[in-house]
């Protein structure tokens, strides 16, 4: 950096020197952008690390379940059924929680019920994310007609009580996969980013970098999308980071009662239901379940809430 | 295009074109916006011409609508609220407000550019000014990422930014304000445009940085033969840059003139009140002269000559009779060109 401030005093006029950038460390200066900044907060946010490294395992257990429990949760051998409490030293063996009703092991029903949650978090919150962006980027930058009409079907989509809205859709299905829970969730949940999505890109839109493009010849798309988009979509990011454990919390409710997921998926929700039925004799059968589903919830809520303590400083 | 050929093509500028349209004339334009309290007339019937390497200044008060016909001619205003009843926007002889907006959108940027007040602002965020400066070629030329990063460096160099190569990939708000706004100018001047329209470009920064900001301007106006509409409230600016001036009052141009002559004798009472309200070195102690009272309420313009109530000259005359834009003459009936005044008196003004 001592050399290009050199040079600036060799080219610029007299009375100058105000305008010379401060000689600064130049790798701390170059890259300061919100995300680097975010970035560097959140390095640094315990919050952060502990649900970063709660979630990472979260979804190693869902991509490799292999890893962590060689049984299979499907294997049921009812010479098992209830028998023993948790053999706390048997580490990540079949028998190291215990077994259910039916005589399968706990632990790698635990294990393996992390894809059905993930999968449907992560694919709910993907779905709302592009829909609701979608929605309210149209409905905020074009505003008007576009306007009115999207955000009265916004407004009806809100008024439907989620759950009760959920279960209505999810009785209509059959035969209730992942992707059937997937669907039925993400064609609910979506008005909340829309209303987050058009409020930031009204506020964004009247920025002078918008019109400064738009008068630099820059076309629609590439004003909603370079210029836009890139600005609004923090917000979002944080919101939909912190639904996301809510999904989790909705699909494990609605496997609880019956009506979201159902064997021989294998989900936490599932489980759970079926703990309560012994809750008495055996109670560790419905509280490892609970525990999981807490947990990953908890993860990425806290996920979620250090995202936005990054992204926005004015909200710590 | 290099610079080369372009200064170059000096002596005969714009030959090509087969017609001696000016580079733009504005004719008549209103721009009125509809509120809740009424219909606030921002622009009434505003005339004016730049031609290629001429530079017009606009002058007037907040509110004296110089934004908004520039914004009008940008066809950057929003509309609704705002709407043009009336008048021609002619590039070239082409009326852009009867083109596609397809059509318009490709005359921004590499035709008419503009550059803006606060440079700051007028920067997105989150991309780092070399990304802004490259993305004019990449739109509008289709270069490669990497050629359009080699021509940002290059203009960077060209408007006095230090160590060009080595800032390139920093963010807006890593400059310091003079510097920034010679980043808007760099993008304003990316596709050599024949027409800048600079709106208040020095308001923001203070008095040293302005006078470096207007010099690099005028100089690189010199250099492309662009014209250059000059938006600002400050009649200091304009006195080295400009080759006119237009006045505005509540929408309306009330005099035109060469600049050095507006200065030495102007022929509107409104633009004396502006000379007098300069503070000059000479009248230190004297109390500062200020044209009384406040800019005209657009949604109720006063009758006839829209000036009448902070005139010290009004007669019976000027809250009647709106005066028409009379061809200023000497005081034996010599021509003055370029000179008009909107007063029922300019002969006593600019003679008396």
């Amino acid at each position: 950096m001592p050399e290009a401030l050199d040079t600036s005093a060799k080219k610029l006029p007299a009375g100058e020197p105000a305008t010379v950038p401060v000689p600064v460390d130049a790798k701390a200066e170059k890259t300061r952008s919100l995300w680097s900044d975010a970035w560097h907060d959140l390095r640094r946010s315990p919050m952060f690390v502990i649900s970063a490294v709660l979630i990472v395992l979260l979804l190693v257990m869902a991509a490799f379940p292999g890893l962590f429990t060689g049984a299979s949760p499907r294997d049921a051998d009812l010479s098992n059924h209830y028998l023993g409490a948790p053999n706390w030293s048997h580490f990540f063996q079949a028998d190291w929680l215990g077994y259910d009703g039916q005589g399968r092991s706990i632990w790698a029903r635990m294990v393996h019920g992390a894809r059905a949650s993930i999968i449907v978090s992560v694919g709910v919150t993907a779905l709302v994310t592009i829909l609701g962006t979608l929605v309210g980027v149209l409905a905020g930058y074009f505003g008007g007609w576009l306007d009115a009409i999207l955000f009265r079907l916004t407004d009806v989509f809100s008024g439907i009580p989620f759950m009760l809205g959920a279960m209505v859709v999810l009785t209509t299905f059959a035969e209730r996969t992942v992707w059937v829970v997937v669907l039925a969730l993400a064609f609910l949940g979506w008005t909340t980013i829309a209303r987050v999505a058009r409020g930031s890109v009204i506020t964004i839109k009247q920025a002078d970098y918008v019109t400064a493009a738009k008068a630099l010849g820059a076309s629609t798309s590439r004003i909603l999308f370079r210029h836009i988009l890139p600005n609004a979509i923090a917000p979002v990011i944080v919101v939909a980071t912190i639904a996301l454990g809510g999904y989790i919390a909705a699909e494990a409710t609605l496997s609880y009662l019956g009506i979201g997921l159902a064997e021989p998926t294998v989900s936490w929700g599932i489980d759970v239901s079926a703990g309560k039925d012994q809750l008495r004799n055996a109670p560790h059968v419905l509280m490892m379940p609970s525990v999981m589903v807490s947990i990953t919830v908890l993860a990425f809520l806290m996920f979620g809430e250090a995202v936005r303590n990054a992204l926005d400083p004015k909200m710590r | 295009m290099t610079i080369i050929d372009n200064t170059s093509a000096v002596p005969a500028p714009r030959a090509d074109d087969g017609n001696s349209a000016p580079l733009l004339e504005v004719r008549d334009l209103h721009v009125e916006f509809h509120t809740r309290d009424g219909v606030a007339r921002a622009v009434n019937g505003v005339n004016y011409t730049v031609d290629a390497g001429e530079t017009l200044a606009v002058l007037g008060e907040s509110g004296s609508g110089k934004s908004v016909t520039a914004q009008a001619i940008m066809g950057i205003l929003d509309m609704p609220p705002g709407r043009i009843p009336q008048g021609e926007i002619l590039f070239r002889g082409q009326d852009m407000l009867k083109m596609s907006a397809e059509d318009r959108r490709k005359i921004r940027g590499s035709k008419i550019a503009m550059i803006f007040q606060d440079a700051l602002s007028s920067l997105n965020p989150v991309l780092t000014v070399g990304y802004q400066l490259g993305e004019m070629f990449r739109v509008h030329e289709g270069l490669s990422k990497k050629e359009a990063k080699a021509k940002a460096i290059e203009l960077m160099d060209q408007v006095k930014i230090p160590a060009a190569a080595a800032r390139v990939n920093d963010y807006p708000h890593q400059f310091s304000g003079g510097m920034r706004q010679r980043i808007m100018i760099a993008m304003a001047l990316a596709l050599e445009p024949d027409l800048i329209i600079a709106d208040e470009p020095t308001t923001a920064l203070d008095v040293t940085v302005q006078a470096q900001v207007m010099d690099l301007l005028a100089e690189l106006q010199r250099e492309y033969h662009m014209g250059l509409i000059l938006i600002t409230h400050d009649l200091g600016v304009v006195a080295d840059v400009a080759d006119k001036i237009a006045v505005m009052y509540a929408g309306r141009i009330v005099e035109t003139a060469p600049v050095h002559e507006l200065y030495k004798r102007p022929a509107h009472p409104y633009t004396r009140g502006l000379l007098d309200s300069i503070p000059r070195l000479d009248q230190k102690g004297q109390e500062l002269y200020a044209i009384q009272g406040l800019p005209p309420n657009l949604l109720k313009i006063p009758t006839g000559c829209a000036f009448n109530p902070r005139c010290p000259k009004a007669q019976d005359i000027c809250r009647t009779d709106t005066p028409p834009l009379y061809d200023v003459t000497e005081r034996d009936g010599g021509a003055l060109p370029g000179r008009r005044s909107a007063c029922h008196f300019w002969k006593e003004q600019i003679h008396g």
